[in-house]
């Protein structure tokens, strides 16, 4: 195993920024095009839409069990699909729904799995925390916090072994960034020099438990510095800024200079499941993200502001927006729940 | 007054060895701490220190050597006359190694099993007739099928830890890193949870990953890959993902290590669907079956014996013998009374087995190769015919692999049974290090013995 010598620390500092707030910082480098800005809109509106249905389907006793819903952090991974290409792997935790719309899966066989039915990308059989697309590179999806970080690893892994420029975005929050194994996947990955950005989504809260009542050290990009694995802040609120910091980290990666560390400092407006009342912190917290930090009002005042679109586009686009995710719903409650033979079925594969 | 050195063990499970080299002759004078002897296994050389001062009077056993047994005299030295006449079998010959030779008790123990072989075991059936056989270790035959596999499969690679530049804490990935490079016999760091999970990701990917625990007690701190990301991904996802992936190394009781070092954990694994379980006992199953494993398209517990490892077995000379998973063997067809067990189970059983023959009774030995899943219909056939039913394993009773053939039996062929189905098992508590209490607490060719006399009303 050839390891780097020289300590890459040095070169990229993380920003300087309290852990709590989003970082403000707006530079126009980071400026996407008006069509980006509007594939961005669209693909942050869609994410938030489904939510909010997967929400008030949940209250209809139509998905069971956990539902972690995403809404909120839309600009993360909608940013972070924008940095990477085809053939990329994408792997993250419970609170996935956004990540595998962003992937491209289907919101008709996403939904379906959150009622448990035969059409869901499980065959109902996985659940919200528990989906998976070969086709899109999507690898879960997975329902114990941190075990995602060594299996993401291992994905970098298998890419170094064959030798392509293939990179993993392993997706895992400030609440799994205390986990051990954590810890043992960067040293490995710094070690090996394996092609995956750890993409922190810092939304503040693990479950109930504030980043600063868990964490000795809040600034969790700084995580990787015994590590030698350079870190940085960014504001995951602003889609742009995940953009530009995504683009550095996969190109750093692709370039064979080992893991890369960023801190998505977002927030979460709903609880953390939906059986959770968030009474842990004030409403007027949440509402003044809302209200100040929005990732799709962000990007719709630029456009508007710009004159790069009209009201009535934006219209459309959210009536387009509505039907995909009113059809998804439809299909979610139509397609039969699985076959009873499935139970026995996708246990062991055969030889 | 003489005192005699001893053959060193290397391990507590070494038995035998070689003495590749004496560095001193007769005449020499050495003093505590001098080499004065190379001793060789097919794991490890080791240099042997003089534990006392003196004058080598003779060589006892010249060098080139093979098969020294333990604690067998190879040199006399000429002590001090003033002293009195000592001896110290554990430490007249000491090797730096942390394991001290085991106590003759212990010793002898072991020793025994070879002469149980004189009961006749069955060629296995699945062999055409005429094949021919070589002699190896299980170590040799384990690495030997991962070699095949690494040359058949590009996408076949070992992990774990100091299985590269050591070749192996039990010396199993012997040669490998020279032949495939350390591209695809990775060492890792001592992180097994974070190299299981690893492991599980790049069998996502399509590689096929050959995971080493140093041993499986380590491998408690992967359990949680290895459950609930390896053995449940391919339902959760509806059969789109697979993990096709072995996590292998020693399991079950060692020699005096302890309990943390010294757990049976074939029931815990096999205890979970998604997974398939295999603890074989000769070096021709573990062959087989380890090809069979990497092959697999599932997440494969194979699970070694560290007390097996450098036994010799016969081994067919194929060019590419894989063994089915899933199939019991029988060892030894019988009438009487059918004996159930795996791994280093088997020992205990051939021993009690030439014990009972003499006694007049026909045992049937069945060795289960696979755990999970388990060859009931042939537990059952052999039930319908002797009527009786002993299984023997070194772990706890509780919930053990006996307690799960137990019930099956019960299910299937209650009305054969003409006696209460036996186990014989660790004893229910943490493995003791001191020799007499692990004793013990091991199961016993004894035991077996009095199990089976008991469903024979005997």
């Amino acid at each position: 195993m050839a390891s780097r010598t020289s300590s890459k620390a040095a070169v990229r500092k993380p920003a300087k920024k309290p852990a709590a707030k989003p970082v403000k910082k707006k530079d126009a480098g980071m400026d996407l095009s008006s069509k980006a800005e509007l594939q961005a809109y669209r693909d942050m509106l869609l994410i938030r839409r489904f939510e909010e249905k997967a929400g008030q389907m949940y209250g209809m006793g139509l998905i069971g069990g956990f539902c972690h819903l995403y809404i909120g952090q839309e600009a993360v991974v909608v940013g972070m699909q924008m940095a990477i290409e085809e053939g990329d792997q994408v792997i993250t935790g419970y609170r996935d729904h956004g990540h595998m719309l962003a992937c491209g899966m289907d919101p008709k066989g996403v939904m379906a799995e959150l009622t448990g039915r035969e059409g869901g990308y499980s065959r109902g059989k996985g659940g919200s925390m528990h989906m998976f697309s070969r086709n899109k590179n999507f690898y879960g999806g997975h329902g114990i916090v941190g075990a995602q970080v060594p299996i993401g690893t291992g994905l970098a892994f298998a890419n170094r072994y064959r030798g392509n420029d293939r990179v993993c975005l392993a997706y895992f929050g400030d609440g799994a960034a205390n986990q051990g194994q954590v810890y043992e996947s960067f040293n490995m990955a710094e070690l090996w020099s394996l092609p995956v950005v750890y993409v922190i989504e810092n939304n503040q809260y693990a479950m109930g438990t504030s980043v600063a009542r868990a964490s000795a050290q809040t600034n969790l990009s700084k995580r990787g510095v015994s590590f030698n694995i350079p870190g940085e802040q960014v504001d995951g609120m602003d889609v742009r800024a995940v953009r530009a910091a995504g683009e550095k980290a996969v190109q750093s990666c692709r370039a064979g200079k080992g893991p890369y560390i960023l801190e998505m400092m977002t927030y979460r407006y709903r609880g953390h499941s939906m059986s959770d009342p968030a009474k842990y912190r004030a409403k007027e917290e949440v509402a003044r993200m809302r209200q100040e930090h929005d990732p799709i009002e962000q990007v719709r005042t630029r456009l508007l502001t710009g004159k790069h679109v009209t009201e009535d586009e934006l219209k459309e686009i959210d009536k387009e927006i509505k039907a995909i995710v009113n059809d998804a719903a439809e299909f979610a409650q139509l397609s039969p729940e699985p076959d009873p033979s499935e139970l026995w079925t996708d246990v062991l594969a055969g030889a | 007054m003489s005192i005699e050195i001893l053959m060193p063990a290397l391990s507590p499970t070494m038995e035998e060895g070689t003495l590749a080299k004496w560095l001193v002759k007769e005449g020499d004078d050495v003093k505590s701490g001098d080499v004065i002897a190379e001793i060789e296994t097919d794991k490890a050389t080791m240099e042997v220190e003089a534990a006392d001062e003196g004058t080598v009077e003779k060589i006892v056993v010249p060098e080139g050597t093979e098969n020294v047994k333990v604690n067998a005299v190879i040199a006399l030295l000429t002590g001090d006359d003033d002293l009195p006449a000592k001896k110290k079998p554990e430490r007249n010959a000491d090797v730096a190694v942390e394991q001290v030779t085991k106590p003759d008790e212990k010793k002898q123990e072991k020793s025994a099993a070879p002469k149980a072989h004189i009961v006749e075991v069955a060629a296995d059936p699945d062999l055409p007739e005429g094949t021919e056989f070589v002699k190896q270790t299980v170590r040799e035959a384990l690495r030997d099928a991962m070699a095949e596999e690494m040359r058949r499969d590009e996408n076949v690679f070992v992990m774990g830890e100091e299985v590269a530049q050591y070749e192996g804490a039990y010396k199993v990935t012997q040669g490998l890193l020279a032949e495939f490079g350390d591209r695809r016999v990775v060492d890792t760091p001592i992180t097994e949870h974070g190299f299981a999970g690893l492991g599980v990701g790049a069998a996502f990917a399509g590689l096929r990953p050959i995971v080493e625990f140093m041993t499986f007690n380590f491998a408690m701190q992967a359990i949680d890959q290895i459950i609930n990301s390896a053995a449940k991904t391919r339902y959760m996802s509806g059969g789109q993902m697979s993990s096709p992936i072995v996590f292998r190394g020693p399991n079950g009781p060692a020699s005096r290590v302890g309990a943390q070092h010294s757990h049976d954990y074939a029931s815990w694994y096999a205890h979970i669907p998604g997974l398939i379980v295999i603890a074989p006992y000769s070096a021709a199953d573990a062959k087989g079956l380890l090809k069979a494993a990497i092959r697999d398209p599932n997440p494969v517990i194979f699970l070694e014996n560290e007390v097996l490892y450098g036994k010799t077995f016969d081994v067919p000379k194929f060019d590419d013998f894989v063994l089915p998973i899933g199939k019991a063997r029988v060892m030894k067809e019988g009438k009487d009374v059918t004996l159930v067990s795996h791994s280093h189970g088997i020992v205990y059983c051939l021993e009690a087995m030439a014990r009972l023959q003499e006694e007049g009774l026909d045992v049937e030995l069945i060795d289960l190769r696979t755990i999970r899943p388990l060859d009931i219909d042939t537990i059952i056939a052999s039930v319908k015919k002797t009527n009786r039913l002993v299984t023997v394993e070194e772990t706890w009773p509780v919930c053990g692999i006996g307690a799960e053939i137990a019930a099956r039996v019960q299910a299937d062929a209650f009305d054969f049974l003409d006696a209460p189905i036996l186990r014989v098992t660790q004893k229910d508590v943490p493995m003791p290090y001191a020799a007499n209490l692990e004793k013990l607490a091991l199961p016993s060719a004894d035991d077996v013995v009095e199990a089976v006399k008991a469903v024979c009303y005997r």
